[in-house]
């Protein structure tokens, strides 16, 4: 993934603990990819200091086995797209991951 | 049989045996849960890679489109879930994984295959709540494997009909999603008396018959007779043997609906029965099903899918709902009994050859005692706030060492009566020296037959060997019964065979004061036990000791009672018209 590495590129993360009672397996999974999906934007997600994957795979984001109070890190290329409305997007996956969709 | 005659021999009912489980009855007509599929080979592919990916791109679709039209129609969590399983086949990860494996010469079949068995170990790596998983990735590779292959999706029928079910086995997930409304029996080819269909069909009484090899041959739409208590299932009964047994299935129902008695003997020798529980909220169930109290209280389930143990605030409130349920009654909790098939990553995550065999029940809990203070800390606490009588006991005893062990950590705690299982040959053998450090024994006759057997009991091909009726087994229990007579301490028994109307009755005359079983198989017990006196009960041991195998002793136990009961009764007050069966006329 590194290999593209360009001097400019402005990468913005969001760390924050899951709060679904079961951690991330496969219905919260989905709502998330769901999410990430619609957003639009190539989002990354990764477990603790782990490897990140890409957020839009559910086999990749059920495989990192993150459990509930994991921190995980979301991060996404903003750079040649505004920043602010980027970050905002990150923000509403942040509240997607802090809601407990197993006692919903 | 005299319709044979008139419409040829093949309207002549056939009988295929098989282990049985409890003592139901049902008739219907069979629909078949399809076959697993065999595992695609790992030769090159015939066809070009670009041939391979367009054939998976069809498969895919076609797969994703059954489950999302599946998705519409259903609500609430089963629509998320089977969106989720849509999302996961067309999952870019899994692409690349299998894209990978066709450039290399694969099929395509092959790939799917091996590309969802390695996302299958991941989760079986994290243990628990997400190995259960697995089980999702496998119907799913099956499902698209499937659609390669054209041949149907295998799963589970649906029938807006009731139907006798039959399968090779079922899976957790499988059984999950089985609608019992519609379930008149379930017959399974493979599987044990202990396996998850079996433990599934007595939980919630569903009549099955398991291991019946000869089931392969059903077919959609046979009608069969599904005798459990008999182990049999008649194909195309004649119109008297379907007439038999519906008089019997009308029969059963009324016996069961009828009040609950505490269990006893012909003679008034009371055999207090008792419920197997993994859960307090199963407490009022047992208590309606005329449980007398609580014969094993399994402890697991508080653990499992934890990755740290619960805190004693937390069990203590569980185990204070179970206490209350039962005032005045006795309750037994075994303390956690994990490792071989229930593995806590927090006790013992060391991989091991034969686990079975290895760090599990107390050994497991001496290794990490703070576990089992806290739980014994907990259940003390339980114990103080209701009007229980708290019975402790700890599984998987080898010693005399470990018993005593036991036994003081728990007077530490103040708990008033500790036991141990015996599951363990060694255990059963120095009953005498084991009940002289312990206040009672607990005897689980599965894993107990498993190692007098050396058969793993999760194994399909040696479930012929899990036999609770074998004499060795028997005359294991007989020791641990003559010692707690001569010690005058209790013993009971907890496993599966006291579910047994007909064992149950050996087991109490090889010494065993109490029976504890699931819920469901009280009534059959209680009805059982009212056939015979004391005195009857011990010769029928006898009989079952002296046989070469289980099934010749089982074969004994029936003949003899029958050869009582249909001569004039002397010694015996309640005369009964047709021994086996008809008990609960």
């Amino acid at each position: 993934m590194p290999e593209n590495i360009v001097p400019e590129k402005s990468i913005i993360e969001r760390t924050v603990r899951v709060g679904s009672a079961h951690g991330l397996h496969a219905r919260p999974a989905k709502l998330f990819v769901q999410a990430v999906s619609a957003a639009g934007i190539p989002v990354t997600i990764a477990k603790g200091s782990g490897k990140p994957v890409s957020a839009s795979s559910i086999l990749g984001v059920i495989s990192l086995g993150i459990d509930h109070g994991d921190y995980v890190t979301l991060a996404t290329d903003a750079s040649g797209a505004d920043a602010n409305a980027t970050g905002a997007v990150l923000d509403s996956l942040v509240e997607v991951l802090v809601t407990d969709h197993d006692n919903a | 049989m005299p319709d044979s005659l008139t419409t040829a021999a093949a309207t002549a009912s056939t009988v295929i045996t098989g282990s049985g489980i409890g003592q139901g009855i049902a008739i219907g007509r069979v629909l078949r849960a399809s076959d697993p599929l065999p595992e695609p080979s790992d030769a090159p592919s015939a066809r070009t890679a670009d041939d391979e990916r367009a054939r998976l791109k069809a498969a895919i679709a076609a797969v994703t489109a059954t489950l999302r039209e599946r998705a519409a129609a259903t609500s609430g969590i089963a629509t998320d879930v089977l969106e989720a399983q849509a999302m996961m086949v067309e999952d870019e990860i899994l692409a690349d994984e299998v894209d990978g494996r066709i450039d290399a010469g694969a099929t395509a079949e092959r790939s799917v295959f091996e590309a969802f068995a390695a996302f299958r170990e991941t989760l079986i790596g994290f243990g628990g709540y997400m190995a259960e998983r697995a089980t999702d990735l496998d119907d799913l590779s099956q499902r698209v494997v499937a659609a390669l292959s054209g041949v149907p999706a295998p799963g589970l029928p649906a029938s807006d009909e009731p139907f006798v079910l039959v399968a090779h086995d079922l899976a957790p997930a499988e059984t999950a999603l089985l609608d019992l409304d519609k379930v008149l029996a379930l017959i399974t080819i493979e599987g044990g008396p202990t396996s998850h269909t079996a433990i599934l069909a007595r939980e919630k009484a569903i009549v099955a018959v398991v291991a019946a090899t000869g089931a392969s041959d059903l077919v959609d739409s046979d009608e069969v007779i599904v005798d459990a208590a008999a182990g049999t299932i008649t194909v195309s009964p004649s119109p008297d043997e379907a007439d038999a047994a519906r008089i019997r299935i009308a029969e059963r129902a009324a016996a069961l609906a009828a009040p609950a008695a505490p269990g006893a003997l012909a003679d008034g020798t009371l055999i207090p029965l008792l419920a197997n529980l993994g859960s307090a909220d199963a407490a009022a169930a047992a208590v309606e099903a005329g449980a007398e109290g609580v014969g094993l209280f399994r402890t697991e389930f508080l653990f499992l899918d934890a990755r740290q143990a619960p805190t004693v605030e937390e069990q203590r409130a569980h185990y204070r709902t179970l206490l209350a349920a039962f005032a005045g009654k006795k309750v037994v909790v075994r303390v956690l009994d994990a490792g071989a098939d229930k593995p806590l990553e927090f006790l013992n995550d060391a991989h091991e050859d034969n686990p079975a065999l290895g760090v599990r029940g107390l050994r497991a809990l001496q290794g990490s005692e703070d576990i089992l203070r806290e739980q014994l800390t907990a259940l003390a606490a339980a114990d103080a706030e209701t009007d229980a009588d708290l019975w402790v006991m700890a599984p998987m005893v080898a010693t005399v060492d470990e018993a005593a062990y036991f036994s003081g950590l728990a007077r530490e705690y103040g708990i008033k009566t500790a036991g141990v299982m015996v599951e363990i040959p060694s255990a059963a053998l120095i009953a005498d020296r084991i009940l002289a450090v312990t206040d009672f024994a607990s005897i689980g006759t599965n894993d107990l037959t498993q190692y007098t057997l050396a058969a793993d009991r999760l194994l399909g091909s040696v479930a012929h060997l899990q036999d609770p009726w074998h004499p060795a087994v028997l005359r294991l229990i007989g020791e641990v019964g003559s010692a707690g007579a001569s010690a005058g301490k209790p013993v009971g028994v907890c496993g599966e065979a006291a579910a047994d109307p007909l064992l149950a009755l050996v087991l109490v005359g090889l010494g065993v004061q109490t029976l504890s079983m699931s819920p469901a198989a009280l009534a059959d017990v209680r009805a059982s036990l009212t056939r015979v006196t004391l005195e009857t009960a011990r010769r029928l041991a006898d009989a079952a000791l002296a046989a070469v195998d289980g099934a010749s002793a089982r074969a004994a136990v029936a003949a003899l009672l029958e050869s009582r009961s249909t001569r004039t009764p002397v010694s015996n007050p309640t005369p009964i018209s047709t021994p086996l069966n008809g008990a609960l006329s």
